[in-house]
C-alpha cells in the first residue's frame, strides 16, 4: 500500500519515541530521602509486550516500619518547623519539575499502565502537575478554607493508590497530604510501581526534605502492613470497595482519620432531547477512557427508549472507528488491559453478560496477539438485574439499558450500592438540575463526562467510599480542624 | 410462586425484558435464589416476554377479556384470548363480568369462562373474580364455585386495579370452595391472591392459610402463585436478613 | 388522683407500644413508679427505619425556609410546654435550676440550629474554577436516615444537641434514647406537634447494649451518630457499620456543643460539572 495514499482510510502509526526517558533496572525503596533495599524484589511489567520493564523492591513489615518512622522523624522535625509558605514553595517546585519533564512521566505511564500516550501524555500527567500547583497555593492559606477553625495537620499519612492513574493518584494523594503539613509513606500499586518511583527522583531534585515523602513498593501485604500501623494518623486508599471496608473495619475504634475512595457503577443518562452526536462522544469517553479502569466511569448507560436504536446505532459506529493497540501510538484511543488478571476478570463477568442473555456487540477486527487486550463491547438489552449491570468490571463495557421517564431512570440508576458519579444528557436546563440533584452520587457530569479538575472536589456516596479529594473540600481530610 | 407482574398503559418493551431478567434471576449474585413462576403481562406484550424468557423455565401469563372491566362483547373478548394465546402465552388470567353476575346472570358467566377455557387450548386458565366489586363472602364463594364448574385451573382475586384487592378472609372463601370441589370431583384447581400482597410478612400469612386449608400438595408454582410485583424484593431482603443478620436496604436489590 | 401518662416509642408520627411487650420500670428519687417505659426491640427499631426512610425524600426536598420554621416551631412548642419538662426532669432526679437551665439549652438549641437551615449551604458550598469551559460547584445534601445514639444521661439539652443538626440539614433520624429517662418521649409529643412530618424524627427508648448493635449493622441507615466515650463499644459498632460504609461521628457520651460542622457530618458533597457555551 502506498503509505501517501489517503484513500485507503488507515492511519499510519505514529509511535512515540522511548528514547528520551531514563529508567533503572531495578528500584530500591525510597525511605528518608535515601533508597534502601529490600529483601526482595519482582519484575513490573509492560502489558501491551508482557516484557519486564525494571524489577523493583517488595517492602515487608520492616520496611514499612522503617519509612512510617522516617515521615514521623520528618513530621516531628523540619517540616513541622517551616511555615506554610515554604511548605507552599516546595509544592510549586514538584509541579514545575513535573511540567518540565511531563514527556517522559508520559510515556514511563503508558509503558507500565497500557494507557494511550494521547491520555497520559494530555491528562495524566498535566493533571498530576496541576494538583501539585492547585494545593501549593492553598499551604499558607488553609485558615481561610474552614470559618471558625484553627486548621492544624494530622501527622503521618498513609497512602496506598491504584494501578489506574498511577502519578495522577499520587499527585491527589500527596499535595493536599503536604499542603497542610503532613508528612506521607505511599505505596503504589503492585503492576505500576514506575511513575511513583520516577516521582521519588523528582522528589530528591526538588530538594523536598528527607522523609516527607516515603515511597514503598509492594504487593497488597505492603499495603496492609501500612495500613495497620499503630503511629499512622490517617489512611488515604483509592481502591476497590471490598479492602475499601476491610481498611476501615482496621482503623475501628481507634483515632485514626481515613479517607476512602472506592468503586463505582455509574450511570450515563441520555435523554431523547440531548444532543445526540456529542452525547454519543460523551458516552464513548465515559467508559472507554483508561480503557474502562475507571472507579467513575459511566459503565452503565440508560437511553430513553424513544431514541435507543438510534444511540446504539450510532456508538456501534462510532465504536467501530476506534484503535485499539500500541499504547505508545499517538492514534491510539483504547490501549491494553492493565494486567493478566484483570483482563481474566472482564472476560469472566463478559461472559456471565451473555449467558444472562443480554446481547453483545464488539468490532469487527484483530487485536494483538502479545500482551493483554479486550475489544470495546456493548451489551444491548441489559436490565439491572444481571450481573454486568450490577457488577464493577472496571474494562471496555458498556451495559445498555432502557428507560421510558426520567423517574425510572433516577430510580434505577440510584439502585445500586455505589455512588460515585453520573450523567445527565439533555438540551433542557431545568432538567439537568432535576437529575444531577436526584442522583445519589458525589460527581455529576451534564452533558460532559470523565472530566477531572484540582480545583474540583471528587468522592462517592455510599458504597464508593467515604471523604472527597482535591478542591477545597478535600482539604478537610487531611487536617485536624 | 410468583407471577411477575407489569400491568400498566406505560409498558413497552425495554420494560418487560428488564422485568423479565428479574423474574428469571431475582438475585443476579446468586443463581441458586430460583426464578418466578410465570411473568404477567398484557396481550401486546406477550411476544416480547415469551422471547425474553425462552428456556428459562418461566411462564408467561397474559391478562385478557377486556381486562380489567371485563366491558366488551365475548366474541372480542375470546379473540383476544386467542391472540394472547397465538403470541405465546402459557397462561390466561381472564376477568369475569362483573356486572352480569350482579344482575344474577350466573349462567352467563358460566358460559363466559367456559369459552374462555376452550379458547385457551393448552394454556392454563386463570379467572380472576375482582372480589373487590364482588363485595360479599357470598358472591365471592358463589363466583368462585361457577368458575371452577366451567373448568377453570386457578382461581384469583382480583386485577389489582380496584381499590380492594386480595385480603385474607376473601382468600379463606376461594380456598375453602377449592376444598369443597376438590373433595367432590377429585379436581384440583390452583389459587392466586393478588394485588397488595407487598412484603414476605404477609405472604407467609397466605402460604400458612393454603397449607391448613388445602394442605402441602398445593404449596407449589403449580398450585398456588402470588400476583405481585413489588413482594419479590421484600422476600429477598428477609432472605439475606436470615443469612447475615442485618436488616437490608433497598439499594442492594435490583428494581426492574 | 393523678392520671399517669402511658410512655410509648415514637415510629412514623405515632405512638406504637413496643411489640416485645418489655418494659422498662423508671422510678424517681423516692422509689414511686414514673412510668413503665416501653424496651424497644430490634424489630421496633426496624420499623423506625422504614418509617424514617420513607419520610426521607420528602424531607431532603423541604425547602429550606420550611425546615427552619419547623425546627423553630420545635422550640416554641417547647417553650409553652416548659413547665412539664421542669417537673419531668426533676421527677428524675434534676435540682430544679438544673432542670430550667436544661430546658433553657434545648430551646437555644433549636432556635440556633433553625437559623442555620438556610445559610450551612452557602457556606460549605463552593463553586470551583475549573481549568475548562465548565461551570462546576460542590453542595452538600444529606446523607439520608441516620442513627442517633444519644448520650446517655438523659438530659433534654443531650438530646436535642444530637437531634437538630441531623434533621436541620435534611436527614431522618432514628434515635436511641436512655431507657432511664421519660424526657425523649415527652419531647416525641412536642415533635409530633410542631408539623415535624411523620417519620422524619424517631425516638426508640431502649437498652443501649442492645440495640447499638443493630443501629451500626442496619444496611438502610445511612451514617450514625455515636456519642460514646467507650473505645470497646465504639470499636464494636463501627465493625459493623463497616459493611456498608455508614458514615460514623463518633463524640462523647454528653451534650454537644453548637456547631455549625455537626450539620456538616451529615452531608454528602456532590459536585457538579455543567458546560459553559454558545
Amino acid at each position: 500500500m502506498n503509505p501517501h495514499d489517503f484513500t485507503s482510510g488507515d492511519y499510519a502509526p505514529a509511535p512515540e519515541s522511548s528514547d528520551h526517558i531514563s529508567l533503572k533496572k531495578s528500584y530500591d525503596l525510597f525511605i528518608g530521602g535515601k533508597w534502601v533495599k529490600a529483601a526482595s524484589k519482582f519484575d513490573t511489567i509492560n502489558p501491551a509486550t508482557g516484557k519486564v520493564i525494571a524489577e523493583v523492591s517488595s517492602a515487608g513489615k520492616k520496611e514499612v516500619n522503617q519509612a512510617v518512622k522516617a515521615a514521623r522523624k520528618a513530621y516531628d522535625g523540619e517540616w513541622s518547623s517551616i511555615s506554610g509558605a515554604e511548605r507552599g514553595k516546595y509544592l510549586f517546585r514538584i509541579a514545575r519539575l513535573l511540567q518540565e519533564r511531563a514527556r517522559e512521566f508520559a510515556v514511563i505511564e503508558s509503558m507500565d499502565g497500557g494507557k494511550p500516550i494521547r491520555e497520559s501524555r494530555d491528562i495524566d500527567v498535566p493533571l498530576a502537575a496541576a494538583h501539585f500547583f492547585y494545593h501549593a497555593g492553598w499551604a499558607d492559606k488553609l485558615e481561610y478554607a474552614f470559618p471558625g477553625k484553627k486548621p492544624k495537620p494530622l501527622g503521618v499519612v498513609g497512602q496506598v493508590i491504584p494501578w489506574n492513574f498511577p502519578l495522577l493518584m499520587a499527585a491527589w494523594k500527596i499535595a493536599p497530604a503536604l499542603a497542610c503539613g503532613n508528612t506521607v509513606v505511599l505505596k503504589p500499586a503492585e503492576t505500576t510501581p514506575l511513575t511513583a518511583l520516577k516521582l521519588a527522583e523528582l522528589l530528591e531534585d526538588a530538594e523536598l526534605p528527607a522523609g516527607v515523602v516515603n515511597i514503598i513498593t509492594g504487593d497488597g501485604e505492603t499495603g496492609q502492613a501500612l495500613v495497620e500501623h499503630s503511629d499512622i494518623d490517617k489512611v488515604a486508599f483509592t481502591g476497590s470497595t471490598a479492602v475499601g471496608k476491610s481498611i476501615r473495619r482496621t482503623v475501628a475504634g481507634t483515632d485514626k482519620r481515613y479517607t476512602l475512595e472506592l468503586g463505582g457503577k455509574a450511570a450515563n443518562i441520555i435523554f431523547e432531547d440531548a444532543p445526540i452526536n456529542e452525547a454519543v462522544e460523551g458516552i464513548i469517553n465515559g467508559i472507554f477512557f483508561n480503557q474502562g479502569h475507571v472507579c467513575c466511569a459511566g459503565s452503565r448507560l440508560f437511553v430513553q427508549e424513544s431514541i435507543a436504536d438510534k444511540v446504539i446505532r450510532k456508538l456501534k459506529k462510532r465504536i467501530g472507528t476506534l484503535k485499539v493497540g500500541d499504547p505508545l501510538d499517538k492514534n491510539t484511543d483504547i490501549g491494553a488491559i492493565n494486567s493478566a488478571e484483570q483482563l481474566a476478570r472482564i472476560k469472566a463477568l463478559v461472559n456471565a453478560g451473555e449467558k444472562e442473555g443480554a446481547c453483545i456487540w464488539q468490532p469487527e477486527g484483530r487485536l494483538p496477539r502479545k500482551g493483554n487486550w479486550f475489544k470495546p463491547t456493548l451489551f444491548t438489552d441489559c436490565a439491572q438485574s444481571h450481573r454486568i449491570v450490577q457488577e464493577e468490571i472496571f474494562g471496555p463495557v458498556l451495559a445498555i439499558q432502557t428507560f421510558r421517564t426520567p423517574q425510572e431512570a433516577i430510580e434505577k440508576a440510584n439502585n445500586t450500592p455505589y455512588g460515585l458519579s453520573g450523567g445527565v444528557w439533555t438540551d433542557k436546563g431545568s432538567k439537568i438540575f432535576k437529575m444531577t440533584t436526584s442522583l445519589n452520587a458525589g460527581v455529576v457530569w451534564a452533558n460532559t463526562y470523565n472530566k477531572f479538575d484540582p480545583t474540583s472536589p471528587f468522592g462517592g456516596y455510599k458504597e464508593s467510599g467515604i471523604g472527597r479529594e482535591g478542591g477545597l473540600h478535600g482539604l478537610s481530610a487531611y487536617l485536624n480542624l | 410462586m410468583l407471577d411477575v407482574t407489569t400491568l400498566e398503559g406505560a409498558d413497552s418493551v425495554g420494560k418487560v425484558q428488564q422485568m423479565c431478567a428479574k423474574a428469571m434471576r431475582p438475585l443476579p449474585e446468586d443463581p441458586s435464589v430460583g426464578p418466578a413462576g410465570a411473568v404477567c403481562v398484557y396481550p401486546r406484550m406477550v411476544k416480547v416476554a415469551a422471547k425474553a424468557v425462552k428456556g428459562s423455565g418461566v411462564n408467561v401469563a397474559s391478562v385478557a377479556t377486556a381486562f380489567p372491566s371485563g366491558q366488551m362483547r365475548l366474541k372480542e373478548r375470546l379473540a383476544e384470548v386467542r391472540y394472547a394465546v397465538g403470541q405465546g402465552a402459557n397462561e390466561i388470567d381472564m376477568v369475569i363480568s362483573r356486572g352480569q353476575f350482579l344482575q344474577g346472570e350466573y349462567r352467563a358467566i358460566y358460559d363466559e369462562i367456559a369459552s374462555c377455557k376452550d379458547a385457551c387450548g393448552e394454556a392454563h386458565l386463570k379467572v380472576i373474580l375482582e372480589t373487590g366489586e364482588l363485595t360479599t363472602y357470598d358472591n365471592v364463594r358463589y363466583a368462585s364455585d361457577i368458575a371452577m364448574a366451567a373448568g377453570a385451573d386457578f382461581i384469583k382475586t382480583s386485577t389489582g386495579k380496584v381499590p380492594i384487592a386480595a385480603t385474607l378472609p376473601v382468600t379463606l372463601v376461594m380456598l375453602q370452595a377449592i376444598e369443597d370441589f376438590y373433595g367432590e370431583t377429585g379436581r384440583m384447581v390452583g389459587m392466586k391472591p393478588a394485588g397488595g400482597i407487598s412484603n414476605a410478612k404477609l405472604a407467609i400469612q397466605y402460604l400458612i392459610m393454603v397449607k391448613e386449608v388445602l394442605g402441602e400438595k398445593w404449596l407449589n408454582n403449580k398450585w398456588f402463585r402470588f400476583g405481585a410485583s413489588s413482594l419479590t424484593n421484600d422476600l429477598l431482603m428477609q432472605i439475606r436478613k436470615q443469612e447475615t443478620g442485618r436488616y437490608q436496604s433497598g439499594d442492594y436489590f435490583t428494581k426492574d | 388522683m393523678t392520671i399517669k401518662k402511658t410512655y410509648k416509642l415514637f415510629i412514623g408520627g405515632k405512638f406504637p407500644r413496643t411489640e416485645s411487650g418489655r418494659v422498662i420500670e423508671v422510678r424517681g428519687k423516692d422509689g414511686a413508679l414514673l412510668a413503665n417505659m416501653s424496651q424497644a426491640s430490634r424489630k421496633d427499631f426496624r420499623e423506625a427505619v422504614v418509617a424514617a426512610r420513607k419520610a426521607s425524600a420528602g424531607w431532603a426536598k423541604a425547602t429550606a425556609y420550611l425546615r427552619g420554621q419547623i425546627i423553630y416551631r420545635i422550640a416554641e412548642i417547647l417553650d409553652g410546654r416548659g413547665e412539664q419538662f421542669v417537673s419531668e426532669l426533676v421527677s428524675h432526679g434534676l435540682r430544679e435550676n438544673k432542670a430550667r437551665k436544661d430546658l433553657a439549652q434545648a430551646i437555644d438549641l433549636l432556635v440556633y440550629y433553625a437559623g442555620w437551615s438556610d445559610k450551612y449551604q452557602a457556606v460549605f458550598s463552593s463553586v470551583n474554577p475549573v481549568a475548562s469551559s465548565h461551570f462546576n460547584f460542590s453542595a452538600p445534601q444529606p446523607n439520608g436516615v441516620v442513627g442517633i445514639i444519644a448520650p446517655g444521661r438523659g438530659s433534654l439539652s443531650e438530646l436535642v444537641s444530637t437531634l437538630a443538626p441531623v434533621i436541620v440539614g435534611g436527614n431522618c433520624a432514628v434515635v436511641l434514647s436512655p431507657q432511664d429517662a421519660t424526657t425523649a418521649i415527652s419531647f416525641s409529643e412536642v415533635l409530633a406537634t410542631s408539623d415535624v412530618p411523620a417519620g422524619v424524627v424517631n425516638i426508640l427508648t431502649g437498652e443501649r447494649d442492645e440495640l447499638g448493635l443493630e443501629f451500626a449493622k442496619h444496611m438502610d441507615v445511612n451514617a450514625l451518630m455515636l456519642c460514646s466515650s467507650d473505645s470497646d463499644e465504639t470499636r464494636a459498632l463501627e465493625l459493623e457499620a463497616a459493611e456498608n460504609l455508614k458514615r460514623v461521628s463518633v463524640h462523647p457520651n454528653k451534650s454537644l456543643k453548637e456547631d455549625p460542622y455537626l450539620i456538616t457530618d451529615f452531608q454528602e458533597v456532590k459536585t457538579t460539572w455543567h458546560p459553559v457555551g454558545v
